[in-house]
């Protein structure tokens, strides 16, 4: 049976999803085209120098291609037998980058490889992440309802995202918090996802408000809480430890943690972007890193400017219902948005196509998300079924992160839109994620291990 | 155990599906219910380009230019991108200073932002743009733009033609729908200002589409919003300009207005005032030397006189006067006064410059000789008419004559501002005889031989001699002709230029005696000497008395007697005799319009007139003042006299911000600090200045007297 489908691979691959992967890369290459389209230039000659940023895409995609083509015709073991080299390869990798990294807009995460091209490691780690997960779970002796199985899953989405940390690459950390929905999904108590949840509004709201008015408002929810509950108390004397513990976390994470996390953690353009999303305006005084920054560099800290998001918001708002038509956009023609062909290319989609292409558009990725977890639901194998869930969760990530900060709902983050955004590594990565899932779905009648 | 949390995919989809959601709720806010963002996005990247059209040209009637247009250049400057600018040798060629040069860049970024180019110094000299040409490319973000602005090849007509500047705020605020920006030149006052829609033409204007720097990407949606500029359109006026140079050639050196209009299409012919000033002055970078200048000029050099001076007619009204005791029944040509040198009926006498009897002995030989007693006593029966049965009556249909007759209101001529001037009402007597009933025509005796309180524009008493002339009607006075391809618009701006204004009835016989009178003047009266070669013409002499000076000289008439083409009106501002220095300007400038040259003996004769001064001593001690301080000597004259002559609205209207530096009024409007507290602080200082013991001393006093 496995030799029956290594030799037509057809058999088994979910064409729905490649479908869907062709009009997303062709959707991308059509946005990086409106970025990049120059009146004065004859446009059909130099779609195949690969001098333009599209005509590279178009190179990248056809590289993407036979990738993909060379992952459906492997083996679905072989991501199931090498999963812990290729996770221990690419931890490598993204050490090697402190010694060989290439300085690329201000984070230091990408290797030179020959012809012009660079590596980001962090990426691919992410595919590899995604294998070791998936291999970790569906391990027999893995019972993924206890704590240890999640510490250790833990450590090993964490330890990438710390690294990538300290490349300077704080978007790409962030995405490894997505693989939460696939532990979740095995078991992971979702006490956890609330307990998270929470965190994130009570440090939305240590920013919005006042520490000190905070503070007295949780103390009196906690003090009406206990009063309520006073009679329960009596019989069951944990809970009143919950309870006092939980406001003890929560008295200092409005005082302690926030602070220390935007002074000490983030760097000052990270602070001032966050809390310019909020409205208000971060003093680049308080933070440590800057203040190391302006010692050593005695440039001043930089003002805080929410240029990106209001380019942004102004080339999707004036997009309007209908858009402003193919090549139209003011906005994009004009280079107003800022890194408009990677990380903002949604604005040119929403500037040209208005709601409608917007509207569109989240459809089609919405239904490519819901096909994955259909997929995901249909695996025998729980290693097939992890790695569809983490795919899942990074392409969800991506995508609601990328368009959140375009339209103002995210303070600015480098995060790519998944196979729309210009750049080889990003679409490579979302290539091999697909396709290894689609190999592994190919199988779906196997129990790997 | 994957059975067991099933339900969990589902969950994640829920999850996925709400956070889809808030995105599209977002973008529907976006995208749908803010009109914010696409007017941002026209800001940002929609760059209008402004295409100046030549302005349109004024013509004589002769089809001569009287102003034209030539190409000047400025050095517009985009701040943003006038990095590493040598500035050194910029301020060197401009002959600026560092400071000058900053000041003006933060000026420009004001003005039009840091993106938009703003000019940096207007109307180079040939000079300076080729040095900055040779230049040019030191000075990033600086270029040399061209701009067209008017020459005036005949240095005449300046009140006349006015001039353009650049608008200023007030001037956008009044003209808010008319689509100017900072930075625009409109006319100002004149015809630039009167036919500015015409001449101004139409600005095109070109988008494009801008970068984020600023750069120029390309057309804006391939030009289809663009608009052409359309050339402003010249216009024809009915002005000779010779005439008009003699006129002001004449006029030099003294204070007047001079007005020639063509009875026979109001059309006016010339119309000079002076002092005046060379509109080539007002042009360029002239114009920044010179504005303060002429606008701080006691003399006023930049007020139009003919059609804002406002002057008794004196004797010049005899002859319209006579024209309603005509019409009204009142008197026959044959009426005759027997004047012996004054007129006495109303208690005081009147003067009469003539003692002769029979001088008056009926209207042609009063007229002829001026007599003042024939006319104060044909005005006194004209409001004293039994037919009104009151005095009041008979003084609104007289006035009710005046006005028919275009004075005591503003003509419609086409220049901005004119003056009515005036023709007094019955409230005006009313209120400083104590009612109605306590007054009558001996009150205001002095109307009847243009004195009182009558004053006229010489624009208007050139009308009333057109009205004369043609025999009961006139069109009103105005420039323009025709405008170059004349649409139904301009058709109707123009109509009123071009339809007869008869308002009165009086029968042509009236007007046949009175011609007849007025040619007697040139004969045997009071303008005996004046001649026009080949034409037998009518006039009329006036010398008025006014409060402020000597006599002011007018003269009015019209040419050629039978079929009138030409009728004046001149103004010498205290002069004395009208036949001495009104008349002869007068005479001349018949003579050049008529015979389209003067005679030899003639050009000797303007050749002298020219060059009588005639200012007043008052003027002629504040040039003295202000130019050469140091050898300011003490004139007599009266400063409150001086400050009577300034017309203080005039000066207001056009340059508000420099009333303050007016002499005469400034004093009255200090604040009056109260004199008690000064006068013992001032002591003291001066005791302590004599003597700081003495003071000390009565300090103690003070303390001891306390204690």
């Amino acid at each position: 049976m496995v030799n029956y489908n290594n030799n037509n691979f057809s058999k088994g691959t979910d064409f729905a999803v490649i479908l869907l992967y062709v009009i997303m890369v062709a959707i991308g290459i059509l946005c990086i085209f409106m970025v990049e389209y120059n009146p004065n230039l004859n446009w059909s000659n130099s779609f195949l120098t690969a001098k333009t940023n599209y005509s590279k895409q178009i190179y990248f995609a056809i590289f993407c291609a036979f990738t993909a083509i060379f992952i459906l015709l492997m083996d679905s073991k072989v991501f199931t037998a090498l999963s812990n080299v290729l996770y221990v390869l690419g931890i490598l990798l993204m050490l090697a980058t402190f010694v060989l990294g290439k300085d690329i807009n201000g984070s230091k995460s990408w290797i030179p490889i020959a012809g012009g091209f660079n590596l980001q490691p962090a990426e691919l780690c992410k595919i590899f992440t995604a294998l070791i997960l998936a291999k970790f779970i569906s391990k027999p002796e893995t019972d993924f309802s206890k704590l240890k199985s999640h510490l250790i899953a833990g450590a090993m989405i964490i330890l990438p995202a710390i690294l990538s940390v300290m490349q300077h690459e704080l978007g790409l950390a962030l995405v490894y918090s997505a693989f939460i929905f696939a532990m979740y999904r095995e078991g992971l108590p979702p006490v956890i996802l609330v307990a998270l949840l929470s965190f994130a509004i009570l440090v939305i709201a240590t920013l919005l408000l006042d520490p000190t008015v905070l503070s007295i408002i949780i103390s009196v929810i906690a003090g009406l809480i206990i009063l309520n509950l006073i009679k329960k108390f009596k019989r069951n004397k944990n809970s009143i430890l919950v309870i006092i513990s939980i406001w003890a976390i929560c008295f200092g994470t409005i005082k302690y943690i926030v602070p220390y996390m935007f002074n000490n953690v983030f760097e000052c353009y990270q602070s001032t972007r966050i809390y310019s999303m909020m409205g208000k305006e971060y003093d680049c005084g308080q933070n440590v890193k800057s203040a190391n920054k302006t010692t050593v560099n005695k440039k001043a800290a930089r003002k805080p400017d929410d240029y990106n998001v209001k380019q942004s918001k102004i080339a999707i708002g004036s997009g309007g219902f209908w858009g402003r038509g193919f090549l139209k956009g003011t906005q994009t023609r004009g280079k107003y948005v800022p890194a408009q062909h990677t990380d903002f290319i949604f604005t040119s989609l929403g500037e040209a196509f208005g709601f409608v292409g917007t509207f569109t558009f989240l459809g089609l990725y919405l239904f490519f998300l819901f096909r994955l977890i259909r997929i995901a639901e249909r695996q025998r194998s729980t290693f097939s079924r992890v790695y569809a869930y983490s795919v899942v969760g990074i392409f969800f990530f991506h995508i609601a992160v990328n368009i959140s900060m375009c339209i103002g709902l995210f303070p600015v983050v480098g995060i790519p839109l998944p196979l729309i955004s210009y750049g080889g590594s990003s679409l490579l990565t979302f290539t091999v994620l697909v396709f290894i899932l689609l190999r592994l779905d190919a199988d779906r009648q196997m129990v790997l291990r | 155990m994957s059975v067991y949390n099933q339900n969990r995919g589902g969950i994640i989809q829920i999850i996925i599906g709400i956070i889809f959601t808030i995105l599209i709720v977002q973008l529907i806010s976006l995208q749908i219910f803010s009109s914010k963002y696409k007017l941002a996005a026209d800001n940002n990247a929609i760059y209008r380009k402004i295409i100046y059209p030549d302005r349109g040209i004024i013509y004589d009637r002769k089809k001569r230019a009287m102003l034209e247009n030539t190409i000047s250049y400025d050095l517009v400057v985009i701040p943003n991108e006038a990095k590493g600018v040598d500035t050194n040798m910029l301020c060197q060629i401009l002959k600026i200073d560092k400071a000058t040069y900053s000041k003006r860049i933060i000026e420009a970024i004001i003005k039009n932002t840091r993106v938009k180019a703003s000019a940096f110094e207007p109307f180079l000299s040939a000079e300076t743009y080729a040095q900055l040409n040779e230049n040019l490319y030191r000075f990033p973000g600086f270029t040399l733009s061209e701009r067209s602005i008017r020459s005036y090849p005949y240095n005449t007509a300046a009140h006349v033609l006015g001039y353009v500047a650049e608008v200023d705020v007030n001037f956008l605020q009044k003209h808010a729908a008319e689509g100017y920006e900072m930075g625009d030149y409109a006319g100002m006052t004149g015809l630039e200002r009167f036919y500015e829609p015409i001449l101004m033409g139409q600005r095109g204007v070109t988008r494009f589409l801008r970068d984020n720097k600023g750069k120029i990407q390309g057309a804006y949606e391939k030009g289809i919003y663009d608009t052409l500029a359309i050339a402003g359109r010249n216009i024809f006026t009915s002005m000779d300009v010779e005439v008009q140079q003699l006129a002001e050639k004449l006029l030099q050196h003294k204070i007047g207005s001079a007005v020639a209009i063509n009875p026979k299409t109001g059309g006016i012919i010339a119309m000079a005032s002076s002092p005046g000033y060379n509109p080539n002055l007002l042009t360029g970078n002239q114009r920044r030397k010179t504005i303060g200048r002429l606008l701080l000029d006691t003399a006023r050099p930049i007020y139009n006189r003919a059609i804002k001076g406002q002057y008794p007619p004196g004797s010049t009204f005899k002859p319209m006067g006579a024209l309603i005791a005509l019409d009204e029944g009142l008197i026959t040509p044959a009426y005759g006064y027997n004047c012996r040198g004054s007129y006495g009926a109303c208690g005081d006498p009147r003067k009469c410059e003539h003692h002769n009897p029979g001088h008056a002995a009926n209207l042609q030989l009063a007229l002829a000789y001026s007599c003042n007693s024939y006319f104060l006593q044909v005005f006194r029966m004209a409001i004293d008419n039994p037919q009104y049965h009151n005095a009041k009556k008979g003084y609104l249909k007289w006035k009710e004559y005046m006005n028919a007759f275009g004075f005591g209101k503003k003509l419609g001529v086409d220049l901005p501002s004119e003056n009515r001037a005036n023709i007094p009402d019955t409230a005006q007597y009313n209120r400083d005889f104590g009612g109605a009933k306590y007054w009558n025509s001996c009150y205001m005796l002095t109307l009847g031989i243009g004195q009182d309180r009558m004053t006229a524009t010489p624009l208007q008493l050139a009308n009333a001699m057109a009205y004369l002339a043609n025999s009961g009607f006139y069109y009103t006075p105005h420039f323009v002709d025709s405008i170059e391809n004349e649409d139904e618009e301009d058709k109707l701006m123009l109509e009123k230029y071009r339809t007869k204004i008869e308002v009165t009835k009086i029968a042509k016989q009236y007007f046949d005696v009175i011609k007849e009178g007025m040619h007697d003047v040139t004969v045997i009266g009071t303008a005996a000497f004046i001649k026009v070669p080949g034409h037998d013409f009518c006039a009329k002499t006036g010398t008025a008395q006014n409060p402020h000076g000597k006599n002011h000289s007018l003269f009015v008439c019209f040419a050629p007697k039978e079929n009138p083409t030409i009728a004046v009106a001149v103004v010498v501002e205290n002069a004395g005799y009208g036949s001495t220095w009104a008349g002869p300007i007068a005479g001349l400038m018949m003579e050049k319009y008529l015979n389209d040259t003067l005679t030899n003996e003639s050009k000797l004769k303007a050749e002298n007139l020219s060059n009588v001064d005639l200012m007043p001593a008052a003027i002629k001690s504040w040039y003295v003042r202000n130019n050469k301080t140091e050898m300011l000597t003490p004139l007599e004259y009266n400063n409150d006299e001086l400050a009577d002559v300034w017309d203080m609205e005039m000066l207001s209207e056009i340059a508000p911000t420099k009333l303050a530096l007016d002499t005469p009024k400034k004093i009255d409007t200090l604040p009056v600090t109260p004199p008690s507290k000064p006068v013992p602080s001032s002591k003291v200082n001066k005791e302590t200045a004599l003597d700081p013991l003495q003071k000390k001393k009565k300090v103690t006093k003070n303390k001891n007297g306390k204690l």
